[in-house]
């Protein structure tokens, strides 16, 4: 565990630093001329001018070296501060704060509903085995074929403005969660489901399974002493991996819902040339990847201290 | 007895917390008590001079003076105001008992503190012709100019010159609350989508009668509509003209439908080669089938336009200029063959081997001018002229006009941003061959002369005339080639009652809304 954790801190620092210098090169060398863009973002389409982009540049020092920028980021990035939006002024953890707690927020009731919805749907199928399993196959693959953004038109059009249950978009309280959160879970569990079946099925078909039934356990017993560790392993690492990749992707969930994400925000500000922002995101999101990346491999090693990985 | 005291103070705890929860949610915005509006655009910053338009249209914020709908200036915290003999001197009459939503009460040192770091940043009020500003007494102030300039009571009523309390600023200028004096002040500050404001009781004039009212960012179009469908928000602004007929059948909303004063307009580089003469921009506006956009694309039928302004302008609308007047001058095809081009085997213009090729680039903030953009492609494709749309950013258009590389762009122009239609048509004509958002390397001596004669005039009748014939030549020679006008369209839902819209999109006039009570 400790050598894991170790690892780990190690490669938490080369991806700060890796992530940070990135983003870096990459928005210098985009075309365009960066103050123009700040000053379109901070004045509105009606009022961006030659004057303002010239404010703005003398306001940031946008003359100065690529080099001195660079130098001045990793010295404030070692006092681990990260700078002001070059937009609204204002300090880029708050943005990244506001952000980032909607997306993980969003994120996190995904998931949860994915795994309310996938964990029994996938074991069903591997115990009651077709023609059940096939429907489920054939649904599965359907849902999943779909753009997730049409699944959030079809969650809209039937229970915001058929049923008039929850709000169409927006954010504030717990009914603006739940069509989002559902759009995303489903979309998760139409793979996710397949995953528990899988491990199931293996798990129920191994030969330490069939000898405790042999030996005369109960159903419910052997699940619970046989089944549920081992289907549990690759069960929670492909979770980890569709949480992680979900902070990045829930743009179009977010986009659709009004929901302001950071992948909304992020969108936002590479447009807009807004380093210390698109710096500030890139980090924490690679940050976060590391953590639920050791997170998940805690778990599994907690669940599976023989310390095999998953497959 | 140390029981029973204990379970009685535990008990009146709770009592008391009931109290103040329950207190709580009464002062609290619901769905009930709070008036939600929706629109497209986002804010970040609280600095008037930035995002001033949202919290002006909000009401948070107001200026020394007002326009009303047809432009005229019309007292707001400034209950009077005269211009000297000279017209180098204008002193403002402050109105008294006027309370900043902090608390304090609003003077002579705290207007002139405003203006003063209006100035320092970027707006209209900057290049202003302005040498001093000055309190008079408590409750007056005088601006002296170095030169007349009748713009003045426009500029102050833009939003970036809104008046805050002095405590509402850091040691800087820069704005740390939002203590304006508007009749609803700042609730919950949530940018880049969600703000909320409360009623301000002791607001100078109409009291609001809704307690909140909520702004969300929709950036979608088609959300927006969806809300407006649901109720979700109680006043949807751009609706996309295609999910109007959707909308008028449902009973609970009102549509309107308002001509603005922004026109969809081809900035032009007329030093180009190829559009250095007239006859050539001539050609290229016959080429436009602007009935066409306006129908197909648009969904306004009649909003197409030859002029840059609205008729509501009636000072620069020129009432003479229709379809015919401009074809008159022939047809496409016969005025570029005039000039020299003819068809190649592809059908593409070419003139002593050189094809007539030009970049069009347009912006994303409007969608719509994505459509327009392509559709003027194709209708140039037909007369011969190849086109290559890009859609990038809008700073790309005054960059491109700085640095000489823009050869066509097609924007969205608010000639109302300064309530008086000069402040824009002084910098998009008034020097050097045109401005950042107007015209670009065309250098006519007449239209700066016209324009800085009308900064020092103000008698009306001399003010029309002149402005009719700056607008006759820009018409005439067109530096840029208008498309059709804006038509803003709103939805508000039945049970918000008092509606009006400002055509110059300065206020939602949200203390003139009610409820209507069930």
């Amino acid at each position: 565990m400790k050598t894991l954790l170790f690892k780990r801190a190690l490669q938490l620092l080369t991806v700060v630093w890796g992530v940070g210098t990135l983003t870096f090169i990459l928005m210098r060398s985009l075309p365009g001329d960066m103050a123009y863009r700040i000053a379109a973002s901070r004045y509105g389409q009606d009022n961006v001018n030659a004057q303002a982009a010239q404010m703005v540049r003398e306001e940031l020092q946008l003359d100065q070296s690529a080099f001195v920028a660079y130098w001045h980021w990793l010295t404030d990035l070692l006092q681990f501060k990260l700078g002001d939006s070059l937009v609204s002024g204002m300090p880029v953890t708050e943005t990244l704060q506001h952000m980032l707690g909607h997306s993980l927020l969003l994120a996190l009731a995904g998931l949860m509903v994915s795994i309310l919805i996938a964990v029994p749907v996938g074991l069903l199928c591997a115990w009651r085995g077709n023609p059940l399993d096939s429907i489920f196959m054939g649904l599965s693959s359907v849902i999943r074929a779909l753009p997730v953004f049409v699944i959030g038109v079809l969650f809209i059009l039937l229970f915001a403005l058929h049923w008039r249950w929850f709000p169409v978009a927006g954010f504030g309280s717990f009914s603006h969660l739940v069509l989002p959160a559902f759009t995303l879970a489903l979309s998760l569990a139409a793979v996710s489901n397949r995953v528990v079946r899988d491990s199931a099925k293996r798990a129920f078909s191994a030969t330490f399974y069939q000898f405790s039934k042999v030996k005369g356990l109960p159903a419910w017993q052997t699940f619970r002493r046989h089944g549920i560790r081992n289907i549990a392993v690759p069960v929670v690492a492909f979770f980890g991996i569709q949480l992680v990749s979900m902070i990045e992707g829930i743009v179009m969930v977010e986009s659709l819902f009004s929901w302001p994400g950071i992948g909304h925000g992020l969108a936002h500000a590479i447009f807009a040339r807004d380093i210390p922002v698109i710096q500030g995101a890139a980090l924490v999101m690679g940050v976060l990847f590391v953590f639920l990346n050791t997170l998940v491999d805690m778990l599994c090693l907690w669940i599976d201290p023989r310390g095999a990985k998953t497959e | 007895m140390s029981v029973m005291t204990s379970f009685k103070k535990i008990l009146s705890g709770i009592v008391a917390l009931g109290f103040v929860l329950s207190m709580e949610a009464l002062a609290k915005p619901t769905a009930a008590n709070t008036l939600s509006i929706s629109a497209a655009f986002e804010f970040t910053s609280l600095d008037p001079s930035k995002n001033g338009y949202i919290y002006s249209r909000m009401q948070v914020l107001e200026t020394l003076l007002d326009v009303d709908a047809n432009g005229v200036l019309i007292p707001a915290i400034a209950t009077q105001w005269r211009v000297s003999e000279d017209a180098k001197t204008w002193t403002f009459q402050l109105r008294d008992g006027v309370r900043f939503h902090d608390g304090s009460l609003l003077d002579a040192a705290a207007v002139v503190n405003s203006l003063e770091i209006a100035q320092k940043k970027h707006g209209a009020l900057r290049n202003a012709p302005i040498m001093t500003i000055r309190a008079l007494d408590r409750h007056s102030i005088a601006i002296t100019l170095s030169r007349p300039y009748t713009l003045l009571g426009a500029v102050l009523a833009n939003y970036a010159n809104s008046i805050l309390s002095p405590a509402a600023y850091g040691k800087d200028g820069e704005v740390l609350a939002l203590s304006g004096t508007g009749p609803y002040q700042l609730y919950q500050f949530s940018p880049p989508h969600k703000l909320v404001v409360e009623k301000f009781d002791v607001y100078w004039g109409k009291l609001a009668s809704i307690p909140y009212a909520s702004y969300l960012t929709g950036h979608r179009s088609e959300s927006r509509v969806l809300q407006a469908r649901t109720g979700q928000a109680d006043i949807v602004f751009g609706l996309d003209p295609a999910s109007l007929m959707s909308l008028k059948h449902l009973p609970r909303l009102t549509l309107y439908s308002n001509a603005i004063p922004r026109t969809i307009v081809l900035k032009m580089n007329s030093g180009h080669r190829f559009l250095n003469d007239v006859r050539a921009r001539q050609a290229l506006s016959l080429a436009i089938n602007r009935e066409g956009i306006a129908k197909g694309i648009l969904r306004t039928p009649g909003s197409e336009t030859a002029q840059i302004m609205p008729s509501s302008m009636a000072n620069w609308h020129l009432e003479g200029v229709t379809a015919q007047t401009e074809a008159s001058a022939g047809t496409p095809g016969s005025v570029l063959a005039a000039l020299g081009w003819s068809k190649n085997a592809e059908g593409i213009l070419e003139r002593n081997g050189e094809r007539f090729e030009l970049t069009l680039i347009t912006y994303a903030d409007r969608p719509e001018l994505t459509a327009v953009a392509t559709a003027i492609q194709a209708q140039w494709q037909a007369v011969g002229v190849s086109t290559k749309v890009e859609v990038t950013n809008s700073s790309a258009i005054p960059m491109g006009h700085q640095d000489g590389s823009l050869e066509v762009a097609l924007m969205a122009r608010n000639y109302g941003f300064i309530a008086d239609p000069l402040g824009v048509m002084l910098s998009d004509f008034g020097s050097n061959g045109g401005g950042d958002w107007g015209a670009m390397n065309w250098n006519n001596p007449d239209i700066s002369a016209l324009l800085s004669a009308l900064e020092r005039i103000s008698d009306p009748y001399q003010y029309r005339v002149i402005a009719q014939r700056s607008a006759q030549l820009i018409y005439d020679e067109r530096p840029v080639i208008p498309v059709t006008s804006y038509v803003q369209q709103t939805s508000v839902n039945k049970r918000v009652q008092g509606f009006r819209f400002d055509p110059f999109e300065r206020s939602f006039y949200l203390n003139e809304l009610e409820f209507v009570k069930p």
